[in-house]
């Protein structure tokens, strides 16, 4: 009766308890599966080739991935050139001189931004570069990722400069500073870490992107001098190695995902360890 | 000492407002249009991309109009370009991927945010963001060579069980939607439980007292009181979770098989948007062929929109942090 109901419930409350407990099992399971396989898989076949070696013929064995180490070091700089000013920018605005109704139009804008599929960005790059120019680039492949950094770097500078106290402000205007030299010389500054590692987030995450570099800044075998010609990219070389017939080649796409996964996470957990430890930031 | 005097103008107490060449000089006037272009340009940025996407769809659009929707034919051979076995594949597999995603996710961040002590909490969350931050074509490399070989072992198991459904009819190859939908699930997860996490653990420590206090267990304060408290913001986790696998190009090329046909079967391979402008964009020849990928590309756009717009809502409706 009344004791057996409760022994029920106490059992239903077991069971369940225990069935969340699984579900976050399978979930952190699934990461150290993933970094397992990987570091065990990719990191077998990684040699000094990888890193200074051009791609070789499929059944020559002993290529590299240089060029495409390269590509996309050059794809991130030309993304940072696009993303960042506008970006860091836009957030001061929204964080600084904010309030409006523009700014909660800019604000709903880069939610919107950051919600399209990343494919549909390349897209618009290739409309804007590749199209006009009639040849991939570099510079589309950039584009592509620089658009795709924006909303990040918006709302993470917006964020961090709000987390910066008022009373810093009006420390700085009291003492005669100019609105625009305060947040220069006071807000700025205080922000620095959170928004240096925001960056730093955003980096990492575009880094791994893969589709919208696909038809803009398409591949290369060999290196790409210049920011005008078509250019190879980690991510790329992934996709188009895995899926190709061949087992060396599979092998290198190991090796390539094994390096590009270690940079991301080893630029995301120093992020987070630093965000953690600045203290009025949350994120 | 032109200069001080005008220092000592700025900090008076009862100054007139400054004019225009003033605020110029102290920079304010500057900062203020730099930021301010910066944050136009977002809008302009935004604006252009639909612009583009609309304009260079144009010839798709005129030639199928709305029909282009539901045409079952791709055959850039003959100059068909239908959408559906695109939208198709897309909705199937996302939907899949909700099916294993939402009680995986949604329970994992119960145990996360009510149940788990603090410690172990922060801890495992930060290894569940960083499975978020794993690039998607990553999922698709593991996708290819670990999780189809493992998805054929089981499939024997799955057919024995269900396959007297229409779902898991005919031979299995390995790249089918239902592996798409099983990789899709495993890269959404992270963001339903990071978000729902927050929103549970918003829900005001009161709620969860009076259902203790009444004699509730823990597990009944938490599904009677708590979730329900929490739902608005769970679901926008699910939405924003949708969006993203509705959006996600790389992980689904790489096991979905990538062909245009329409079948019930989750076995049977197949294709969606996004995969097909991955695979076909550069060698589409011939204006039509490129304008009907791109219109595609505007059907996803909306698509991902609608939905992050409807997320969006959802998840400030419980004063949770929004993405």
């Amino acid at each position: 009766m009344t004791s057996s109901l409760l022994l029920r419930r106490k059992a239903v409350n077991a069971v369940m308890l225990t069935i969340t407990g699984l579900c976050t099992l399978f979930a952190t399971g699934t990461l150290v599966f993933i970094l397992g396989y990987l570091f065990i898989h990719g990191g077998k076949s990684l040699s000094w080739n990888f890193f200074t070696k051009l791609p070789t013929p499929v059944g020559e064995s002993g290529g590299g991935m240089a060029n495409a180490i390269l590509g996309s070091a050059k794809l991130l700089a030309v993304a940072m050139a696009v993303g960042i000013p506008i970006g860091f920018l836009g957030g001061i605005y929204l964080a600084e001189f904010g309030g409006s109704t523009f700014s909660f139009i800019v604000r709903y804008t880069t939610d919107l931004l950051n919600g399209v599929p990343s494919i549909v960005i390349g897209i618009f790059a290739y409309t804007v570069i590749v199209l006009p120019q009639k040849h991939f680039s570099t510079l589309a492949g950039g584009l592509a990722l620089g658009v795709m950094m924006i909303p990040i770097a918006v709302r993470s500078t917006e964020e961090f400069l709000r987390a910066v106290p008022v009373s810093l402000r009006e420390g700085a205007v009291a003492l005669g500073a100019s609105k625009a030299k305060a947040i220069l010389t006071v807000v700025i500054p205080a922000a620095k870490n959170g928004i240096m590692t925001g960056i730093m987030l955003n980096l990492a995450r575009v880094a791994g992107e893969t589709a919208p570099l696909l038809f803009t800044s398409f591949s290369n075998r060999y290196w790409s001098p210049g920011w005008e010609q078509p250019t190879a990219a980690l991510p790329v070389m992934i996709f188009t190695y895995a899926i190709a017939p061949y087992e060396d080649w599979h092998q290198q796409a190991w090796s390539a995902g094994f390096v590009l996964l270690t940079l991301v996470l080893a630029v995301n957990v120093i992020a987070r360890m630093i965000l953690s430890k600045s203290k009025h930031v949350a994120r | 000492m032109a200069a001080s005097s005008t220092t000592i103008t700025n900090a008076g107490p009862a100054r007139p407002a400054r004019s225009f060449v003033q605020r110029l000089r102290s920079g304010d006037e500057v900062a203020y249009l730099i930021t301010f272009a910066a944050a136009a340009s977002v809008l302009l940025v935004t604006g252009l991309l639909v612009y583009e996407l609309y304009i260079n769809s144009s010839a798709s659009r005129t030639k199928f109009g709305l029909s282009f929707l539901v045409t079952k034919t791709w055959d850039p051979v003959a100059g068909q370009y239908g959408a559906w076995p695109f939208i198709y594949g897309t909705v199937v597999t996302s939907a899949l991927a909700l099916f294993i995603g939402i009680p995986l996710g949604v329970g994992a961040a119960i145990f996360l945010a009510e149940l788990a002590p603090p410690a172990i909490s922060d801890g495992l969350t930060f290894l569940i963001e960083l499975l978020a931050a794993v690039p998607s074509v990553i999922y698709g490399l593991l996708g290819i060579f670990v999780l189809i070989p493992i998805l054929r072992t089981v499939e024997p198991a799955i057919r024995a069980v269900l396959g007297w459904t229409p779902l898991f009819q005919g031979p299995f190859y390995g790249v089918s939607l239902f592996s798409a939908g099983v990789v899709l699930s495993v890269m959404i997860i992270p963001f339903i439980i990071s978000i729902s996490r927050e929103v549970i653990r918003a829900v005001p420590a009161d709620q969860r007292e009076a259902a203790l206090a009444l004699g509730a267990t823990r597990w009944e304060s938490t599904w009677h009181v708590v979730v329900p408290y929490a739902r608005k913001g769970i679901a926008g986790s699910i939405f924003l979770a949708l969006a993203r696998a509705l959006g996600e190009t790389m992980a689904v090329t790489m096991v979905i098989g990538n062909d245009p046909k329409v079948k019930a079967s989750l076995f049977a391979p197949g294709y969606s948007i996004a995969a097909v402008i991955a695979n076909e964009f550069t060698e589409a020849t011939g204006q039509l062929y490129t304008s009907a990928l791109i219109e595609l590309g505007l059907v996803l756009f909306a698509l991902t929109i609608v939905i992050n717009a409807m997320a969006r809502i959802l998840v400030a409706g419980t004063g949770g942090r929004n993405g």
